[in-house]
Parts: structure tokens; sequence; C-alpha cells
């Protein structure tokens, strides 16, 4: 118990959460857009894969860090423009499709990066993210370190929160993108065209998928190297359905997840008997239970995985 | 203003070999209810989709106050001022009514949607026609009247001068569809135009100012309401006379199955809320009412795919309130579903396997738990020869049947087993005529060989033709039965209505 | 873009379709290996020859699609139900470890067929419970098997390692951490001698036909398909969705553990978290490029072993990086997919 309590008690607990919760911010968003639309991108784990790879392998190359993390949102976008034009304009099946966009993804990555980077008894490294310093803010006690001594890209992570949010509920594209997730035949009345918002949807949030795993690239490790999403991306597709498809709940469960995860790490170390893969099996553990809680009461978006073709009903 | 507002020329359109629209041609004068009349598969709502632009016509041009319309592109139609309320509503059930509404009638970059004016325009148009409803309101929550009007708003919210409705009265109660058409009245008022999709001649004469009639994809008649009789547009639309076949009367015997006080619940619509009936041996009893009452409860409980959450289901004085579909089947019971593409059927099956799925358990079509099929195919070659199921083989994808043949197949697999009791649950909806006759033709046989049958249909027409009694449905109860050459017309709309105090019981 | 229903699916377009996108597979992959600077004809020209350019080599092929046959099949199985069993490779690993651990001395005093039964009996069972439980969930609380498959992989895997560093850890062995091994009266015989390939080729031909004959001929082959196709359909006919979901997760995933029994039985003889170069995924592929169909599976996990023994090969010979090897794969898999739709649908413009 006191050990508990002294984990929760540090400021670099905190600190760790947003770290952590990061990525699967992004992850989520994107997920959450895509799904809205009404399209399942299994993609997501390949997807976040390509996007640490090519976001680092810009900067390898001298291009700088906001250039490796736009050429990773555009990888993503290209990856999503593929599942698009597959589940949506051919209307494949969305879970087959995914997967093989995931192996797709994946192992064009590490094809890539084991052609382009030479490899020798570690991988090669590029200079991360800065923590940002801010003026009166990062010398706060405990929330200094907790919140101000963090990389630009979770701050980012953080307002596309508010953005997404924004978009879907306030404005006229986010009404669409929402209306072709519940009835794409409604979107198609009002003289809209909903396989071009669902294409256009998918891309975007598979955008934001990249960059989330630019991130572990790009500010969490300095390196890259096969199998470090590590399931980030099916855990994002869980906590989707854990957040009943809404951006701020998205935020909740990335950040309660985060913080399981930041606590075993430390808990691991509090206790040394215990095998350490028992911990490293929580997150999945905790992502089925979660889906297991939600799921009779989940509000799903009625058109999701059901491809639109005009005229058939 | 001078010429018709909307012009439809030499319209064709065709669906592999099926030709759905041919020449078709007439127009819509200013401040007109134009009826556009026929049976179903006659082609009228694939002729309101080319004037929408949901689908593109292989040759004919429409033109709306003399200009061409765009083809295939909804857009350019709304621009042009038609609106649409379609057969199945496309409404987000998830959504408000408001962004129901407004949803395509903003610039998608726009950073913010302007919805206090688009709330006063809503609540604007909804005083000014008639139409109440909230825009804050979830769709999902709505009652079937009050998603139509929101339908029906959606159209005017876009300044639509031409209004198109499809089959609008579909779901609709007597009073709800009378108070509709007097809104559609005042709307002419209002300067709109209006043309409606309808199979049911008393509306038609009703309501309308101008009757076009479609029979197998081309315009068979124009007449002025007033005009013509329903008598005349009846001949005209069904054309050739197949005669249905007529039921004699003769006595029924003791009760094979009997509800009381049945309750089932449903996710979607409404349920039952303790049904009372019985059907005796060799007689139909039909059930009617407006859609949505209850019907669909009543089909499945009676299907065994739900289970009622009291009251009680007894078969030949057995309880069979808990039965699965393969007890209700074991049993001898006959099940005709509903929606015959999505439970009656598997499409990517061959017919000798539809024809023995519900059975694949007996030891007649397996043995050890291998399947017999040489006993299966000629089983279902049995059936194709029976029943004149036409276009198949045993071995014959199914999905290559056409409607009424699916059905045959269906309705086969089931007599052929000779069930004491057949739920025969709206069979003929979506049929043509030859298909309709043939259908009628053996539930009749069925009854005068001494089965139950319960026949749930929204044709009031055929329940008349059919049943020695009828009951009517209404939000989830049913009315007394009554003897169906004791009922007419005026009688039956009050019970559907709900109106229950002046039956006769039996 | 419009499509209209092809009136029937013809069987010759079934046998076309995974061949033209394996086709349409090579020649994308070609401007990959171009890319890394070697000649597209010299490459596969390489991967032809490690894989099948000799004796050795064709059953090294031959060995290396044994496990894929099993996942393959496993897939086939679940998908043709509509059971997304993506956890084929934590199956195989629990198969796997079962085996080793009970093979180890537990039942090594048995004889060896009536062991060896018993193994791949158990394992097969593990297997199965550990795929009957996403699908209970989906039954009782709708969850997606899917997710919960995938994120079950990573558990599984993780217990492996738990195990094999722990409980099960081979205390002679150095280096990598590995299980103890399988007694050697255990391990399956060589089909061919002074080469690695053994009669679990056999044992996976059988499954592949018993597959074939319970899908065509049995009852529950027909109850199966028609819960894939359409169970609203299905239950009303009187077919038992749930317990015909439960079979169908029984029989994937004890087809998916014996992959692992197999492969601990076979060639390895022990257990390591590294085993599986993703079996379980591959199985995936080879079942959507069979079409679902038990002869198909057979034939496509030939074709991916051959990819995946080449690969080595070339990659040793030409500095072509041997993860061509899974982008081949994958594309294949979208180009199936895609090829599938055009035996259902016609295209019109």
């Amino acid at each position: 118990m006191n050990t508990t309590l002294d984990i929760l008690a540090s400021a670099s607990l905190w600190a760790a959460v947003l770290r952590i919760a990061t990525p699967l911010i992004f992850g989520v968003l994107g997920a959450l857009i895509c799904e809205r639309a009404g399209v399942l991108n299994l993609g997501i784990e390949g997807i976040m894969t390509m996007g640490a790879m090519s976001g680092w392998l810009t900067v390898y190359w001298g291009g700088s860090l906001w250039f490796g993390l736009l050429a990773a949102a555009l990888s993503g976008m290209a990856f999503g423009w593929l599942h698009a034009k597959l589940t949506v304009s051919l209307g494949l099946s969305q879970h087959v499709t995914g997967l093989g966009i995931t192996l797709l993804a994946a192992s064009l990555s590490y094809y890539l990066y084991r052609m382009w980077v030479q490899v020798g008894d570690l991988p090669p490294t590029i200079t991360p993210f800065e923590p940002i310093r801010f003026p009166v803010l990062s010398d706060l006690p405990f929330l200094g370190e907790a919140l101000f001594a963090q990389t630009a890209p979770t701050y980012l992570a953080l307002a596309f929160v508010a953005l997404t949010a924004w978009i879907l509920a306030r404005t006229p594209l986010g009404l669409a993108v929402r209306m072709a997730g519940e009835n794409p035949h409604a979107v198609d009345a009002q003289g809209l065209n909903p396989l071009a918002i669902r294409t256009g949807a998918v891309m975007a949030g598979s955008a934001l998928m990249a960059v989330g795993g630019a991130f572990l690239t790009m500010a969490a490790f300095n390196s890259f190297f096969p199998t470090m999403v590590q399931g980030r991306g099916w855990i994002c597709i869980a906590l989707v359905v854990f957040a009943s498809w809404q951006p701020g709940k998205a935020l909740i469960g990335a950040l309660l997840f985060a913080l399981f995860d930041a606590f075993q790490l430390r808990l691991q170390t509090a206790i040394p008997g215990a095998p350490y893969q028992l911990f490293l099996m929580a997150p999945y553990v905790l992502s089925i239970l979660a889906l297991v809680l939600v799921a009779r009461r989940a509000r799903v978006p009625e058109a999701l995985m059901q491809p639109y073709r005009r005229g058939e009903r | 203003m001078t010429g018709p507002v909307l012009e439809l020329n030499r319209i064709t359109k065709r669906f592999g070999a099926l030709v759905a629209n041919d020449d078709v041609s007439f127009q819509l004068g200013q401040g007109e209810i134009l009826a556009l009349l026929g049976e179903n598969g006659a082609g009228k709502t694939t002729l309101m989709n080319i004037i929408f632009g949901h689908y593109t016509a292989d040759s004919g041009e429409v033109r709306v106050n003399g200009r061409l319309l765009s083809p295939g592109q909804p857009r350019a139609a709304i621009a042009a001022g038609v609106g649409m309320v379609h057969q199945h509503f496309t409404l987000a059930g998830n959504l408000t009514v408001l962004e129901n509404i407004i949803i395509g009638s903003e610039p998608l970059l726009r950073p913010d949607s302007r919805r206090h004016e688009a709330d006063a325009k809503i609540r604007n148009l909804s005083r000014t026609f008639g139409l109440p409803v909230d825009p804050a309101a979830r769709v999902g929550d709505l009652s079937v009247g009050e998603r139509q009007r929101v339908e029906i708003l959606k159209a005017l919210y876009r300044d639509s001068r031409i209004l198109i409705l499809d089959e609008p009265t579909a779901v609709l109660a007597r009073p709800e569809a009378e108070q509709l058409f007097k809104t559609l009245k005042g709307m002419t008022a209002n300067g709109l135009s209006i043309i409606f999709i309808s199979h049911k001649l008393h509306e038609v004469m009703a309501a309308s100012s101008r009757v076009v009639v479609l029979r197998g994809g081309r315009v068979v008649a124009e007449r002025a309401t007033q005009t013509t009789s329903a008598a005349e547009l009846a001949e005209v639309m069904v054309g050739r006379s197949v005669k249905r076949p007529t039921r004699e009367p003769h006595a029924s015997g003791r009760p094979v199955i009997a509800a009381s006080d049945l309750c089932v619940s449903q996710a979607h619509g409404a349920g039952l809320d303790g049904a009372t009936f019985e059907v005796r041996e060799g007689e139909i009893l039909g059930i009617v009412g407006v859609s949505g009452n209850g019907q669909a409860a009543l089909g499945r409980v009676l299907s065994g795919v739900a289970h009622a959450s009291a009251g009680e289901l007894t078969f030949q004085g057995e309880d069979i309130t808990r039965l699965s579909p393969r007890g209700l089947i074991r049993r001898g019971i006959g099940r005709i579903p509903e929606d015959r593409h999505a439970e009656g059927v598997i499409g990517d099956l061959a017919v000798w396997e539809n024809a023995v799925l519900e059975r694949l358990d007996s030891s007649v079509y397996s043995s050890w738990g291998f399947i017999r099929r040489t006993e299966s195919r000629s089983f279902a070659a049995g059936l194709i020869s029976r029943f004149d199921i036409r276009g198949a083989t045993p071995a014959t994808r199914t999905r290559q049947l056409s409607g009424g043949n699916m059905q045959k197949l269906i309705l086969g697999r089931n007599l052929a087993t000779a069930p004491k009791f057949i739920l025969a649950n709206q069979p003929t909806r979506g049929l043509d005529e030859g298909a309709i006759a043939a259908v009628h033709a053996e539930l009749l046989a069925a009854r005068s060989a001494g089965a139950a049958i319960l026949l749930i249909s929204e044709d009031l027409d055929e329940a008349v033709a059919l049943s020695d009694r009828i009951q009517a449905i209404v939000k989830g109860r049913l009315s007394r039965p009554v003897v169906a050459g004791e009922a007419d017309a005026r009688m039956l709309g009050l019970m559907m209505a709900g109106v229950w105090e002046e039956n006769h019981a039996v | 873009m419009q499509f209209e229903r092809r009136a029937d699916v013809s069987v010759t377009l079934l046998v076309v379709a995974p061949l033209a996108a394996i086709a349409v597979a090579l020649l994308l992959c070609a401007g990959l290996i171009a890319a890394a600077g070697v000649s597209p004809i010299t490459a596969y020209g390489e991967m032809l020859r490690g894989a099948l350019g000799s004796r050795l080599s064709i059953t090294e092929t031959l060995t290396r699609a044994i496990p894929l046959i099993f996942t393959g099949l496993a897939a086939a199985v679940a998908f043709r139900a509509r059971v997304w069993n993506i956890g084929g490779e934590g199956q195989f690993y629990i198969g796997a470890l079962v085996t080793a651990g009970l093979g180890h001395s537990l039942f090594a005093s048995l004889p060896a067929p009536i062991a060896i039964s018993l193994l791949l009996a158990v394992s097969a069972i593990c297997g199965a419970l550990l795929l009957m439980a996403p699908v209970a969930l989906r039954l009782r609380f709708g969850v997606d098997e899917v997710v919960v498959t995938l994120l079950m992989n990573f558990i599984v895997l993780l217990f492996v390692g738990l195990m094999v560093e722990g409980p099960l850890k081979d205390p002679m062995a150095f280096g990598w951490p590995q299980s103890v091994p399988v007694d050697p009266s255990l391990r399956l015989p060589r089909l061919v001698p002074r080469t690695r390939l053994h009669i679990g080729f056999l044992v996976a031909l059988v499954a592949a036909l018993t597959v074939w004959i319970v899908q065509a001929r049995t009852v529950f082959g027909t109850e199966m398909r028609a819960a894939g196709l359409s169970p609203r359909a299905a239950a009303f006919a009187g077919i038992p969705l749930p317990r015909i979901l439960m079979s169908v997760a029984f029989l994937s995933g004890g087809l998916a553990a014996l992959a692992g029994s197999v492969e601990v039985l076979g060639p390895t003889g022990y257990v390591t978290t590294t085993m599986s170069p993703g079996f379980g995924y591959a199985g995936i592929v080879v079942a959507m490029l069979a079409a679902l169909h038990p002869a198909g599976v057979v034939a496509a996990a030939i074709f991916i072993a051959t990819v995946f023994v080449g690969a080595d090969a070339m990659s040793r010979a030409t500095g072509v990086p041997s993860f061509i090897a899974d982008v081949i794969m994958s594309v294949s898999l979208l180009a199936m997919l895609t090829a599938l739709l055009f035996t259902t649908y016609r295209i019109k413009r």
C-alpha cells in the first residue's frame, strides 16, 4: 500500500502517463474518426509502424523533426487512401482488408528500413523531440514536472482532441462524417457523396495514427526496430469502443490506460520477485476487460462496417 | 406560370434483362397533386429515383421548369427545387432532428454550423405547413409519423418547389394519412407541386387531381381524377385479369394453436402487449393492421425466433412458449417468414439445400451426421414440379430465383410436410399478380386439407379475401375476432385505428 | 462505378483469382526489388532455386508449409462461419507449449503412437478452449472477437515467455531461453531421410481432407456455411447458432494449436518465443488465397512456404532484405480480396 501511494504521489509517474498516452491518443482519435464515418480501420497497427519508420527516416536523412511528423502523416494518409479504396469504393471486408493493410504497412516499413539504413551492433539513432521549457510553468512544484515538461507532440495530441471534438460536433464537415457513419443513404439523398466523405475521414484518421507511431521513434525512443508498436494499435481499437466513439472520453481512456501502464512499470521495480511478463500482460488484459464492460451499452455508429452501394438496400 | 413544372420525356431504364421503365413520359403542372399508381414492380420508385438523381436513365430526359436536369446527381435535383420523401426513411436515428435536416445544406468547409438560424427556419416551416417537430429531439426516439414529418421538412428546408413522396402512407394509420393529405393540399396552396406514389386506390381517388398509371414499366393511362373511378383504375392497373382464387366457406374444427396474453418486447418498434388469439383446424385467421403495430413481434414469437416474456402459447394442448425454431419445426409447425431474402432462404446455397435446411437433423435427410444428398435432391425436385417453381433445378443457386419462385420454394418446403399450423407472414409482399394468385391457391388448399393458418398481412384486400376470421393488431394488442363476411371496410378501418367497441364477438 | 451481381459464381474464376492475385503481387514487388538495386528476374530466380531447386530445398519448403496448412485450415474453417479468428498465433504457441510441457517427461513413458496422439489431442483442446473464450464473449456480450483474439496473441506470447524462462526452462540450453525438449522417443519420424520433412505433413493432409469432408458432406458443414452466409436465415431455419459457433471455434482453435504441436514434435523439439515467424497471420493469407477451400489451403500453404524459404535464400544471395516475403504475402492478400470481388460482381461504368 505504501508503495502504491508513493508511486502515485511522484510527479515522474504523471509525466510518464502523458508520455505513454500520447501515441494512444493519436491512435484512438484516428481510429475514432474512421469509425464515426462508418469504417473500421484495422490497418492501425501497420500504419503506426510505418509512421514510426517514415518519420524517423526523414529525420535520419536530415529533415527537421516537424518535417518528420509531416512525412509520417503523409505515409499514414497513403495507406488510409488504400484502405478506403478497397473497403469504401470496392466494399471489401473491412476486417480482412484492415489486417492486410497492417501486414503490408508493417512489412513494407521493415523492408525499406533494412534497405536504406545500415544497422550495426546497435540501431542508429536520431536526436528526438526535447521537452519544452515553459518560462514560469515548468518550475511549478508538482505540475511543473508532470504537466509542463512534455515534448511538443504531446501538446499537439491534446490540441487534436479538442479540434476533433469541435469538428465532429459543430461543423458541417463533422456532421457529414457522422451521418456517413449512421446512414450513408441520407448523405446521398442530401446531395453529398458518402464515398468521398468516408475516404476523406479514413485518410485523416490514418494520418493521425501514423503520427502516433512517429512519436515512438521521435520522442519516446530515438531509433526504429521491428515490432516496436507492440499491439498499441489493437489497444486503440479497444479504447474507441470504451470511449463510446467520443473524443473527450477517448482522452480519458488513453490517460487511464497510460496510468495503469506507467504504474505497473514502477511496480515492477518495487516488487522484484514477480516475473515481468505478468506486468506486461496487464495492458492487454485490461483492454479486453474494457471491451467486455462497455460492449452492451455501446452506441455504435449504425452504418459501421456496412459498405455503401447505391441502389442496393 | 405557364408550362409544366416537371416534365419526363421518354425515360427508359434497364437493370440487366429487366426493363424497369419503358419510354415513360408525363408532366406535372404547377400546383397539381399527381398520383403515380401501379402495382409492385411497375417501376414507380425507379422512376422517382431517376428524377431525384439516385439512378441515371439509359435514355430520355427530365426537365424542371423547362430546363434540363443533370442526371444522376441528387445535388442537381435539390438545386432545381426537387425534394424527395423516401419510402424507407433516410434518417439517422442517433442524430437530432435538426442535424438530420441541415445535413448537406451548408458548405462543408464552414468552421461553425449556423444552428440558431437553422432552428428558427425549421420552426417557421413547421408552423407554416402544420408539421410539428422538436428540432432538438433524437430521431431514434420519434414515432413513425413524426419521422415522416422530419423527412418532409428536410425537403422543405432546401426550398423544394416540387415534392415527390414514395408510398407516404405505407406506415401511417388512416387518421394520420388523412392528415398528411390535408397538409399536402395546404402545400399546393403555398405554391408547391406534388407527386405521390401509391398502390392504394382509395388514396389516389381522394387526394390527387391527376393520375398516371404505370404497368410493367410503361404508362398505360393518364386521367384527371374526377373523370375516373376506382374500378376503372384497378382494371387499368392490373391489366390482364389474373383471377385470384376465392375462399369457399366451410366449417372449422377444434383450436389447434392458442395464445393468451402474450407479451414480447422488441428493441425497435412495438412488441406484443397481451395478445390473445386462437386458430382452428381448417381456418385462416387474418391479422390486419398498420405496419409497426406488433406484426413483426407476433411473427417472431410464432417462428420461435423470439420468446414471450409473459403469457402462454399452446399447440395441440402442449405449451410451446419456450420452444426454439427447431422445436416448432419438429412438432409440425410451418413458418413463412416476413422477409424471404433475409430469413427465408440463403441465397448462396443451392435450391436443394434450402429445401431441406429446416430439417437437416431429421433422419430422412441425414444419417450419422452426413447429409443424404440423393434424398434431399429428389425432395427438391419434387417441390419444383409440384409447386411450379420456375427457373430452378435442385442445383441452382437460390439467389437466381425470382421473388415469386423463392416464395413458392419456401411455401413448398413447409406445405410438403402437411403441417398442422402455418404462420404466413406477409406471404405476398413484393410479388406480382401471378405469384400472388399461386400463393393464395396453395394457402386455400392447405386450409381445405385441415391446416390452421395465421395470416399476417398489410394488404387488407388479401386478408379479407383469404381469412375466415379477422383480428386487428394495434400497439401490440389484438381486437376481438370478426367473421370476415360481416366486416366491411369502415369497420376494419376503425378496428385498425384501435376503435373496438363496435365489433361483433364470435 | 456500378456493381452488378453476377448470376452464378464460376469455379474457373475461383481458381484464376488467386493466380492473378499472386501475379499482381510479384509484379508490384518486382519494383521494390529493383529499388534495392537488384534485378527482379535474378531475385525471383534465386527465390525459386532456393525453395524448389534441389531435393533438400523442396523438403524444406514442404516442412515450412506444414504449420501453414494447419493455421490456414484454422482460419478457413472459422472465416467460413464468419468467426474472425485472428488468434492463430496464440493458439499455435499454446499447442507448442502444452506439447513440450507434457511431452518432456509426463507422457514420455507411454508407447510413442499413444503418447503422440494424446499430445496432439490435448494440445488441440487447449487451442480450442483459447478460441472458445472470445467467441463466448461475443455470444454473451456482443464483443468483437477480432480485437480480443488479437490482444490474446500478445498475452499468450508473454505467457510462453514466462514459462520458458521459468518452470519449463531448459537448464542445459545456452543462449536464448528455450523450453525443455520433448522426449526424443516422441519426435515425429522423418518422411525423407536426412531432411527435416516429417510425417506431420501427412497429418496435415489428413486434416485438410477431414475438413473438406466435414464441410461438403456433413450436416455440421452445412450448418456452418449457413451460419456464415446468413445468420438470420440460419436461426430461422432452426440452426442453433451458439452451438454451431462454439463448435467452429473448437475446430478452428484446435487446428491452429496442432500447428504448434506438430512443429514441436517435428522439426524443433522445443519451444522458444520466436519459433513462429507469424504462422498465425500467414494462415489467414493462406485461407484467403484458397478462397476458404481446404484443397486450396494446401496449395496456398506451399506457395507461401515457397516465398518465405526462397526469400531467405534470395536474401543471402542478393542482399535484398528478406522482408520482401512478407510484402509479397500481404500484397497477395489484398490483391486476392480484390479478385474475389470480381468473382461475385461485374463492374459497369
